[in-house]
């Protein structure tokens, strides 16, 4: 599938290229093809058990794509191991958010850290507590003892004190309180502020449609769609067909 | 038990645990972050003793000589010191060379390879320091004794006891002072999410590798003036730690710290008590000694299942990860077998070597196959299946030559003595799971041992027990030879058969799916446990016919290294399979001996054997055949 006219004009950070995944027999991902520049938010809207998350764990390493290809800032990275797609400056923040929970927050964070890459941005914890103010109130705080909002906050927090250029995020607003899911798109919002790439995997259709630009439906591991969000709006055909429950 | 006594053994006590708490600390630490069991850990412990022993008093070998640093105590200290860094470094090499190939095989496999490893640092050890016990000296400017309570306290000893709480301290706070610590501690939770937030595990593990074995070797070399070097000491530590370890909580730090002092101190007691008197029968508590750390496991595991500070460990399976269901087989494959080996003695009968080989090596198999029924469809690992073999082959000797029963009675009833012990270490092990079932059944063996051990006037302890010959319509090799053959393939079937009764069906359900087993009303553990004391049973039919073809018994046979041996021989064979175990047992008995006859260092042979199929066949012998079906050019062609 080819990159999305509106996108063109700038080089693609993300490439992602007839990607094809399996677990045992099951064929999870077919021909998944997408591409995303730094500052674009990108949407990856599908029903539970799409392929959404597959396809965010097969950019990271965490699943070993069949075939298919994945190119991040000029350079193949399918194939390598996590640790070194990470320092490339992909983030991923799972959507089970695996904090760890014996470990307080100034901790997690500190687990997350790595260097930072060229002029990409900088992240600290006051400056992420600045974007999450509750976190700078319970530093010392075990992370098992922190509320869903709490730890998906924290999750998101430690991926960017990788300093990262492009950002994975599976499903952020799974399971959150509206006041808390409101904070969560104001932090995406900042985060295309600094210019980075964000792939936002989403059931919520109405959370994605206020912070994406284009958006790519999944179903069965196939792409449905892909356009901007303006074009998604304007077919509720499709709308109804992948995405209503 | 007057209280100076009793405090004079409690210090000695606590030196002993300030290494056993470094030993134990180091394998928690390792089991931590990699999940790997490291059974090479005693040896390490073993390496640092000898290490120490070899820097402070030198060494000559055929290539080059070694003048040791000298008795002083700048020397004693540099020589301790120094021979845990070099441990260090063996355990990063084991690491680098072997353990990080195989991250992603079955834990079992790990295990395997970390015991091949001991049996080559086994031989090595042999090969360099030879044979005998290597008394080190005192520590130069602690060999003293401080006057306490009237009784005389070895210096070095209170010296021990301050150095195990600063070694803890060291330990804590590297732990959670640091970001290694950090990582450290979140990779033990998680270790993919510590990769993908850009962390190098591989470092991360050989780092933890290093300090775990630095923390091995450093309780060896601090033991050089309290205990000999000797060869024995790797199994011997391995168990005590995994005791230490398993009592603390796996992969608590803290744990292993309480945990061993809480030994150290039953220990003095059991020490400081001596030979009291019950009810007019005599009590030997001090005999205890070798037995109490395996007790105080025992009620600690059934309190507390997880250890004093352990929690529940995040989903781990030793047992082969939803096996697809064994086939049982058939006639036209057996049949032929069964009736060529039985030709055997008619065709060769002046071989008395192959007959005696061959029956041993279907003494094995029964064994290994009891020992797969746990393992495979019922998800129990057992690292003490030896102790209802020795039990047996005990029971059975004991029967003909103290009871006078016939040879045939005697080895009818000694399957039913191996399977009561079965039921009874039986019903605590199935209430744990995973590796602490699997120390629970080490306990269990270790107890046995030690009680035919130490029971000289009735075993014949270490001595074992001679003249047990089955009558004369047996004496001859081939009818012995007949009898095992008849009685292991009836065994082995029936177990075999016993897997595809429905008995069978629900102890898989049971191993596949706890939970929806016993919501369609099937009691797990009440299987799980009849499945145990079943092949306690059968491992204890094996056991009778090898007391009866040797002729004599020793306490080796209920050991933790004949319980590794039918380890060994299932998984070589392969645990996805009813006849592996089968075949593991023919290669590995045939191996033994074989090696055995043509050199001094089998055991190192073997162990590179065993990790040289471990690193080919990194998923199990049917894994890797598996593997290289799929990568045949037209097979890929088409994925």
């Amino acid at each position: 599938m080819a990159t999305t006219p509106d996108a063109a004009w700038r080089p693609p950070m993300l490439q992602v290229e007839g990607l094809h995944a399996y677990y045992g027999r099951a064929h999870i991902l077919a021909d998944v093809s997408f591409a995303a520049s730094a500052g674009d938010v990108l949407a990856l809207l599908g029903r539970n058990g799409a392929g959404k998350s597959t396809t965010l764990k097969s950019i990271m390493g965490l699943v070993r794509p069949a075939a298919g290809s994945v190119v991040f800032e000029g350079e193949r990275i399918d194939g390598l191991a996590p640790y070194r797609i990470a320092r490339l400056g992909l983030g991923f923040v799972p959507e089970d958010r695996r904090i760890f929970t014996d470990l307080s927050v100034m901790e997690n964070l500190e687990v997350g850290r790595q260097k930072q890459r060229g002029d990409g941005p900088l992240w600290t914890p006051e400056r992420l507590f600045e974007l999450f103010p509750n976190l700078g109130r319970m530093k010392d705080r075990p992370g098992g003892r922190m509320s869903g909002g709490e730890q998906q906050m924290l999750t998101i927090a430690r991926t960017l004190m990788g300093n990262p250029r492009c950002v994975l995020l599976d499903e952020p607003s799974e399971g959150l309180a509206p006041l808390i899911v409101e904070q969560m798109a104001a932090a995406i919002r900042a985060l295309r502020a600094e210019g980075l790439c964000v792939i936002l995997s989403e059931q919520n259709l109405h959370f994605s449609s206020q912070l994406a630009d284009r958006a790519v439906i999944v179903e069965k591991g196939r792409i449905r769609f892909a356009g901007t969000m303006d074009a998604l709006r304007a077919e509720p055909a499709v709308r109804e067909q992948y995405l209503s429950v | 038990m007057t209280f100076a006594s009793f405090i004079a053994q409690l210090l000695n006590g606590l030196a002993g645990a300030s290494s056993l708490f470094m030993v134990a600390a180091g394998l928690s630490l390792i089991f931590g972050v990699t999940r790997i069991v490291n059974f090479a850990h005693g040896s390490l412990y073993m390496l640092g003793l000898y290490g120490a022993y070899t820097l402070l008093e030198g060494l000559v070998t055929p290539l080059f000589a070694f003048g040791g640093f000298g008795r002083t105590s700048l020397g004693f200290w540099a020589a301790v010191v120094l021979s845990a860094l070099l441990v260090g470094l063996v355990g990063v090499a084991i690491e680098v060379l072997i353990l990080r190939r195989i991250y992603h095989a079955p834990e079992l496999f790990q295990l395997l390879a970390t015991f091949a490893v001991v049996l080559v640092i086994k031989d090595i050890a042999l090969a360099i320091w030879g044979p005998e016990d290597l008394v080190g000296p005192r520590a130069p400017g602690l060999d003293s004794t401080v006057v306490i309570l009237d009784r005389h306290v070895p210096q070095y000893d209170l010296a021990l006891i301050v150095i195990a709480p600063l070694v803890l301290l060291a330990l804590w706070l590297a732990l959670t002072r640091t970001r290694w610590g950090a990582l450290v501690r979140a990779a033990t939770q998680d270790r993919e999410m510590v990769g993908a937030l850009g962390v190098n595990e591989a470092w991360l593990f050989t780092g933890v590798f290093f300090i775990g074995s630095v923390l091995a070797g450093l309780g060896g070399a601090l033991q050089l003036p309290r205990e000999p070097a000797h060869l024995g000491l790797d199994l011997a530590l391995i168990a005590d730690a995994f005791v230490v370890t398993v009592v603390g909580g796996l992969g608590s730090v803290p744990g292993a710290f309480l945990a061993a002092i809480l030994i150290g101190v039953v220990k003095a007691f059991c020490v400081a008590i001596g030979t009291q008197e019950f009810v007019g029968l005599e009590v030997s508590f001090s005999r205890l000694t070798l037995v109490v750390e395996f007790l105080v496991m025992a009620v600690v595991l059934i309190v507390r299942p997880y250890g004093l500070l352990g929690r529940p460990p995040a989903t781990q399976r030793l047992a082969a990860e939803s096996a697809s269901p064994p086939r049982l087989p058939r006639w036209p494959a057996w049949a032929p077998a069964l009736v060529l080996l039985a030709l055997v003695p008619l065709a060769m009968p002046s071989d008395r070597y192959l007959l005696v080989l061959l029956t041993d090596i279907f003494i094995f198999a029964l064994f290994a196959v009891s020992l797969h029924v746990l393992m495979g469809p019922s998800g129990m690992v057992s690292f003490g299946h030896a102790a209802y073999f020795g039990i047996a082959a005990y029971a059975a000797a004991l029967m003909l030559k103290r009871a006078a029963l016939p040879m045939e009675v005697s080895l009818l009833l000694a399957p039913v003595a191996a399977g009561g012990f079965a039921l009874l270490f039986g019903w605590f092990c199935v209430r744990l799971s995973g590796v602490y079932l699997a120390m629970l059944t080490l306990a269990f063996a270790q107890i046995a041992w030690s009680v035919i051990f130490q029971w000289d006037s009735f075993t014949g302890g270490s001595n074992g027990m001679i003249g047990i010959w089955p009558p004369s319509w047996l004496a001859s090799k081939s009818a012995y030879y007949w009898l095992a053959l008849a009685l292991c393939a009836l065994g082995i079937a029936f177990l075999w058969r016993m897997l595809y009764a429905p008995f069978g069906y629900s102890l898989r359900a049971g191993r596949d799916s706890p939970l929806r087993a016993e919501a369609i009303g099937i009691n797990v553990r009440r299987q799980q446990w009849f499945a145990f004391t079943v092949a306690g049973a059968l491992a204890g039919l094996a056991g009778g016919l090898y007391a009866f073809s040797k002729g004599s018994i020793s306490p080796e046979l209920s050991s933790i290294a004949q319980s590794t041996d039918a380890l060994v021989m299932v998984l070589l064979g392969g645990v996805q399979t009813l006849t592996g175990p089968v075949a593991g047992a023919g290669v590995f008995t045939w191996l033994k001996d074989e090696l055995a006859r043509h050199t001094e260092f089998w055991r190192a042979m073997l162990g590179l054997v065993i990790l040289a199929l471990v690193l080919l066949f990194p998923q199990g012998i049917a894994g890797g055949a598996r593997l290289l079906w799929d990568r045949l050019p037209w097979r890929r062609q088409t994925a």
